[in-house]
């Protein structure tokens, strides 16, 4: 494999693949209990008509107030399902 | 390393498909940075798109893991997934600013280079674990000598003739001279 003989480009390749920040990998990795915690929101709100009613009034609240903290990107997606369900 | 890290991306998957969260953790760690350069390298995108668009990637390699039907194509399938998404990053921000419009956005020459640099990265794993760590932190995380010598314990003063020399071996990795590090992935 000659186009790895040269070990400046090797160097040039190595700093092509720097770490992605932290939290973003942390976030990755924490992806599916976030997963879960956007599936419970939803049958739950499909299931309990008050519920949804309240999330729809103020999302950010109504979770609050039954201990779920789910993170921004989890929020938009309970936003859009209310609003085209 | 995690006694996953030696698996192959074939039974990263299927360990993943069976709910295993330290198999999702090592495919993360083991693709981040790939679907980083992609969309940072590969297509310019600011820091936010980026994250967007690396998460997102993420959040469909999960719930799409069942729809891959050959296990040790997942490399493919990440890059795939993520070009796509870092488009459709562009196109909507086209859209948001019609002065753009007629930028055109094609693959630049950067995302030939991050295949080649996963490839090389691949192969930093047949190292041994100072080897790996010393390369990666010089050039991957852009750390002095100084930095090195004092997180690695190792006198600075040789930081430099120990990279000529893991830079060396990692050489002899990539054309082969080494036998395949045991468990290489693929």
């Amino acid at each position: 494999m000659t186009r790895f003989s040269n070990e400046e480009r090797l160097g040039v390749l190595l700093r092509l693949l720097p770490p992605a920040p932290a939290g973003w990998v942390r976030a990755a990795q924490e992806m599916p209990i976030a997963r879960r915690t956007f599936d419970e929101i939803v049958s739950r709100a499909e299931a309990d008509l008050a519920f949804r009613a309240a999330l729809v009034a103020d999302l950010e609240q109504a979770l609050a107030a039954e201990g779920f903290e789910p993170d921004r990107r989890v929020l938009d997606e309970i936003r859009d399902r209310l609003t085209n369900n | 390393m995690t006694r996953h890290s030696s698996l192959t991306d074939a039974e990263l998957v299927r360990a993943c498909r069976a709910g295993d969260s330290e198999a999702w953790n090592e495919l993360v760690e083991r693709y981040s940075r790939y679907v980083y350069a992609i969309a940072v390298r590969g297509f310019r995108l600011s820091d936010d798109d980026a994250e967007d668009v690396f998460q997102d990637v993420f959040t469909r390699i999960y719930l799409r893991l069942d729809s891959l039907r050959d296990d040790s194509a997942l490399r493919p399938w990440i890059a795939q997934l993520t070009r796509r998404r870092c488009l459709d990053a562009l196109a909507s921000k086209s859209r948001e600013t019609p002065a753009e419009d007629e930028l055109m956005y094609e693959e630049t020459s950067d995302l030939t280079d991050v295949e080649e640099a996963f490839a090389v990265r691949e192969a930093l794993a047949g190292l041994s674990e100072t080897c790996q760590e010393m390369l990666d932190r010089f050039f991957a995380r852009d750390q002095s000598y100084r930095t090195i010598g004092e997180e690695l314990d190792i006198p600075s003063g040789t930081i430099a003739s120990r990279i000529a020399r893991c830079l060396g071996r990692l050489r002899e990795q990539l054309e082969g001279r080494n036998p395949p590090a045991e468990g290489s992935r693929g």
